[in-house]
C-alpha cells in the first residue's frame, strides 16, 4: 500500500511514478512528483521511476487554467 | 467605401511614452444625443500612478470620477474606459499586449472590467494615451476614429449599413483606414455585433491584422456586456492608427534587461511548452479532456463533470482543425502564440452560410460552454458557434452557460416549445441550439431576447411570464452577481467556491483558480489556508490588469526546475516568473519594487473597486451568492453519478448515509455545504480586511493609502458594529 496526496492506493510490484499518475488519473501536464519529501527530477522520467511499496506520495498540480 | 462624413475632429500633439506612461488620457464625450462631441486630453498625476499604476486601475479611477451612485449601465454618464497599463506595448517579453475595458455592467448593474488582447491598447499609447475614456451618447451612429500618427480624433458618421457585424465591420474599417494592404496592421478595431443591439451579453471584439493569413483577427474583451454599452453609445466601432512601433516605443528605463528576461522566456517556451501545455500547438483547448479527467468539464448545465464521448472534443481534434506552424501572438513578441485560428472554414448556417471564414478559437472556455456544457459533442458546431458569437458580438461564456441553463429549464419541463417559440432546447439539439444563437443576433423573436438578457433575468421573466418554479432555477443557475459562471465544475472544492462566487465581479476563472490545490493536491486543509489563498492569488492576478500583461506566461509555461526547486503553494506561483514580472516593471518605469510590493498595488485597487460597487448599491455579504449547483448535486441524477463518491462526502461530514434516500442525502450535504459557505465566507472576509458584510474597514483603507474623502464618508454610512469581527 502507498499513498498518494493523502489517499491510500494499492500498491504492486514494478510500479513505477506513472502508473500511478495513470490510475489516478492525473493527467495534467504540470506536475511535480515528490517520494517521502524528494522530488522526482525530471518529467520525462515517470515511466522509469520505480514506486517503492509503503511510500507517501504527493503529486502536485501546478495551478493552471483560465 | 465612401468617404465618410467627419462630424467632430480635434488635433493634438501626441505626448511620447516614457518609463511606460504617456501621463496623458484621451476623454471623447459623444454627447447626448444632441451632437455635442467633445474631446480633452486629460493630465495622469503622479497620486493616481501610485495608487491605480494603470489598466483596470485607471479604469476604475476614471469611472468613479464620471458616475453617480444611482447611475445606470444605459446612461450618458456611463463610460467605457480602456486602458492598458505601464507595461503593455512592450515586444521583447510575451504577454504585454493587453488592456482593459472598464464600465458599469448591464449584466451585474455594478462595475465590470474586462481584458482583451489585440493591438488597440499599446497602439493607443504610443498615440499618446494612457487610456482612453468614452462617455455619452452619438446622435447617429459612429466611428471614433484615433489616428496617432498625425495627432487627429475623430468622431465620424458611419455609412456602414449592411453588415453591422465584428467580422465585416472590422475587416472594412481596416481597409479604409489603411493606405495599402502594408498598412493594415497599424490599424486595430474594437467593435461588437448585431447581438449588443439588445442583448446584454454584448461583447468587444479587439482586433489585430494577421499579415500571413491577409485577415484582421478577433480577441473578445467578452464578459460583462461592454459591446453592450458601445452600442447603447451609438459607437459602431473605436479605431486606432498608430504606424511607428519599436521595442523601446514605452520609453523603458532599462531595455537591455527587458531583451535579457524577454529572451529566458522564449527558450522556456521553445524548449518546454511541448511537453508542458502546447500552448503554441492547441491553446487553451488543451484543457478539455484535462478537464473531464478529473471530473471538472461542465456537461449539462454543470450537472456532470465527465462524458463519454470527450474523445470526440479531445484537444488532439482541435490540434487537427487549427493551422499550425503560425506565430499566432496576438501582440507583438508573444511566443506563447496561443491565439490559435482555424484554416478556412465553411460555415453551414446563418446569414453567411456557404462562405468560408478564418475562425480565431475556440479557446477552452468556448469549446466547454458551447460544447459539453450544451451537450454538444461536436467541434464542428462549436466552432461555428464561436465564429457566429464573435461576430455577432455575443460572449461565448454567457452564452454557453446561459444556453444551459436554458436546456436544463427545457428538459425540467419549467418552460416548453411554446415559450421558446418552437424550438426544441434539449441538450445536445444542434440544429435548434444553432438558430436560437440566430434568433438573439436577430433580436425579433421574444423568448431569444429574454435569453440574451441574461440568467438572472431569465429566472425572473420565466417564473413571471411562464410560470416556471422559481426556487428550482435558483437552484440550478450558475450565476453570481448577474454574471454567468466560466467553465469550470467548482462543486468539490471549497477555495473555488471562494474563487468563483466570492469575486469582485462574478464567477469568471480570472482571480483565483484553486481547484487542483485545494481538491487534488489538499494543500489548502484549513479555512484559513483557503483564506490565505484567496487573499495572494486574486491581488496577484489583479496586477496583471493593471499593468497590461496577459496571464498566461505566468503560468502556463513554467522554468524546468520550478516543480523540483519549489514545493507547496511556492511552487505553484512560479517564483521565478515573479521575479521576472518585478524585473520588468523596473526595467519599464525605473522604480525599484520588490516581489511583495505588487500585491501591495494590487491590495488597492481591489478594495476600491469593492468599494465602488458598493457605492453603487452593491458590494455586500448579499451579493455574494453561490447557488446550490455550485456547491453540490440538486438531482438524484448528478448524486447517481458518482454515489459512492458522494457517500464518502456525507460521511466526512460526519453523516451516515445509510438509510437515507437519495433526496435526502442530496438535503443533507446541501446543508452542510452551505454552512461551510458561511465559514469560508467569514475567514476571507477577515483576511482581506473586511467585516462580516463583505465591506472594506476604515482601517483596511488607512493601511492602502485609499481613504479619500468620499472613500471615507461612504463607508462611514455602511459599515455597522454589529458587522465587525473584532
Ligand atoms: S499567451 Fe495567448 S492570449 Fe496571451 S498574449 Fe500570448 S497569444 Fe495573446
Amino acid at each position: 500500500m502507498i499513498k498518494v496526496n493523502g489517499d491510500e492506493l494499492d500498491w504492486r510490484e514494478g510500479m513505477t511514478v506513472q502508473d500511478v499518475l495513470d490510475e489516478k488519473k492525473f493527467s495534467f501536464p504540470l506536475v511535480s512528483v515528490w517520494i517521502n519529501g524528494e522530488p522526482v527530477q525530471r518529467r520525462g522520467e515517470y515511466a522509469i521511476t520505480p514506486v517503492p511499496d509503503g511510500v507517501e506520495i504527493e503529486v502536485i498540480h501546478m495551478m493552471s487554467g483560465g | 467605401m465612401e468617404k465618410m462624413k467627419t462630424l467632430a475632429e480635434w488635433k493634438y500633439t501626441p505626448a511620447v511614452s516614457r518609463l511606460g506612461y504617456t501621463r496623458e488620457t484621451l476623454y471623447v464625450g459623444l454627447g447626448n444625443r444632441d451632437g455635442d462631441y467633445r474631446f480633452e486630453k486629460r493630465p495622469v498625476s503622479d497620486e493616481m500612478i501610485d495608487k491605480f499604476i494603470g489598466g483596470r486601475g485607471f479604469g476604475l479611477r476614471l469611472l468613479w470620477d464620471a458616475v453617480k451612485p444611482e447611475t445606470k449601465w444605459n446612461d450618458p454618464e456611463n463610460e467605457i474606459v480602456i486602458s492598458g497599463g505601464p507595461i503593455c506595448g512592450i515586444t521583447q517579453y510575451p504577454g504585454a499586449g493587453k488592456c482593459y475595458s472598464v464600465f458599469l455592467s448591464p449584466l451585474t448593474e455594478q462595475t465590470y472590467n474586462s481584458n482583451a488582447g489585440g493591438y488597440f491598447a499599446p497602439f493607443l499609447k504610443f498615440s499618446g494615451f494612457d487610456a482612453f475614456e468614452l462617455q455619452g451618447k452619438a446622435d447617429r451612429e459612429v466611428i471614433v476614429f484615433v489616428d496617432g500618427d498625425n495627432g487627429t480624433v475623430q468622431v465620424l458618421e458611419s455609412n456602414i449599413t449592411e453588415d453591422k457585424n465584428a467580422y465585416a465591420v472590422t475587416e472594412c474599417l481596416h481597409e479604409y483606414f489603411a493606405n495599402d494592404e502594408k498598412d493594415r496592421k497599424n490599424i486595430s478595431v474594437v467593435s461588437s455585433g448585431q447581438a449588443a443591439a439588445h442583448s446584454f451579453w454584448g461583447c468587444m471584439n479587439f482586433s489585430f491584422y494577421d499579415p500571413r493569413r491577409k485577415v484582421a483577427r478577433l480577441k473578445q474583451a467578452g464578459r460583462g456586456g461592454g459591446g453592450t454599452v458601445l452600442r447603447d453609445k451609438g459607437v459602431l466601432a473605436l479605431v486606432v492608427k498608430m504606424s511607428h512601433v519599436t521595442g523601446t516605443s514605452v520609453g523603458p528605463a532599462n531595455p537591455d534587461a527587458l531583451s535579457k528576461l524577454g529572451g529566458k522566456l522564449h527558450k522556456e517556451i521553445r524548449d518546454f511548452d511541448d511537453v508542458q501545455c502546447q500552448m503554441r500547438t492547441i491553446g487553451t483547448a488543451h484543457l478539455n479532456e484535462i478537464m473531464n479527467d478529473y471530473d471538472l468539464l461542465p456537461v449539462h448545465n454543470y450537472k456532470f463533470g465527465r462524458h463519454d464521448d470527450i474523445g470526440n472534443i479531445h484537444s488532439t481534434e482541435y490540434k487537427k482543425r487549427f493551422a499550425q506552424g503560425m506565430p499566432d501572438g496576438c501582440w507583438y513578441g508573444c511566443s506563447l502564440s496561443c491565439a490559435k485560428a482555424t484554416p478556412p472554414f465553411k460555415l453551414t448556417t446563418g446569414p453567411w452560410k456557404g462562405r468560408e471564414v478564418i475562425v480565431d478559437g475556440p479557446e477552452y472556455e468556448t469549446a466547454a460552454g458551447l460544447g459539453s456544457n450544451v451537450g454538444i459533442f461536436d467541434p464542428e458546431w462549436t466552432i461555428e458557434a464561436n465564429f457566429y458569437a464573435d461576430h455577432y458580438g455575443i460572449d461565448t461564456i454567457s452564452l454557453g452557460t446561459g444556453t444551459a441553463f436554458v436546456c436544463e429549464c427545457y428538459e425540467l419541463g419549467l418552460i416548453n416549445r411554446e415559450n421558446t417559440g418552437g424550438l426544441e432546447l434539449k441538450f445536445g439539439n444542434k440544429s435548434d441550439l444553432m438558430e436560437l444563437i440566430h434568433r438573439i443576433a436577430a433580436g425579433t423573436d421574444e423568448f431569444a431576447r429574454i435569453v440574451s438578457l441574461g440568467t438572472r433575468k431569465m429566472k425572473k421573466i420565466f417564473s413571471e411570464k411562464y410560470g416556471a418554479d422559481r426556487k428550482t432555477m435558483e437552484d440550478i443557475a450558475m450565476e453570481g452577481q448577474g454574471l454567468e459562471a466560466s467553465e469550470y465544475r467548482c462543486q468539490e472544492s471549497i477555495a473555488q467556491w471562494g474563487g468563483y462566487f466570492l469575486t469582485l465581479k462574478g464567477p469568471q476563472h480570472d482571480e483565483a483558480w484553486l481547484i487542483f490545490m485545494d481538491m487534488v493536491n489538499k494543500q489548502l486543509p484549513t479555512y484559513e489556508d483557503k483564506a490565505e489563498a484567496l487573499f495572494y492569488f486574486p491581488n496577484f492576478r489583479l496586477w496583471f490588469s493593471l499593468v497590461g500583461l496577459c496571464k498566461l506566461p505566468w503560468n502556463d509555461i513554467e522554468p524546468e526546475d520550478n516543480h523540483t526547486k519549489y514545493k507547496g503553494i511556492e511552487a505553484a506561483k512560479v517564483p521565478e516568473h515573479v521575479q521576472n514580472y518585478v524585473e520588468i516593471y523596473n526595467a519599464v518605469t525605473g522604480k525599484n519594487v520588490v516581489k511583495e510590493d505588487l500585491i501591495a498595488m494590487s491590495e488597492k485597487v481591489y478594495n476600491f473597486e469593492r468599494i465602488f460597487n458598493l457605492r453603487m448599491g452593491k458590494g455586500k455579504r448579499a451579493d455574494h451568492n453561490c447557488p446550490n449547483r455550485g456547491l453540490g448535486p440538486v438531482f438524484e441524477d448528478e448524486w447517481n453519478a458518482r454515489p459512492e463518491y458522494f457517500d464518502g462526502k456525507l460521511k466526512e461530514a460526519g453523516i451516515e448515509p445509510g438509510g437515507l434516500s437519495v433526496r435526502e442525502k442530496i438535503a443533507r450535504l446541501q446543508t452542510h455545504r452551505r454552512g461551510q459557505w458561511e465559514q469560508l465566507v467569514d475567514k476571507v472576509y477577515a483576511r482581506r480586511g473586511w467585516n462580516r458584510n463583505g465591506i472594506p474597514t476604515l482601517e483596511t483603507v488607512r493601511r492602502l493609502g485609499i481613504d479619500y474623502p468620499d472613500v471615507v464618508e461612504l463607508l462611514e454610512k455602511n459599515l455597522k458594529p454589529e458587522d465587525s469581527f473584532a
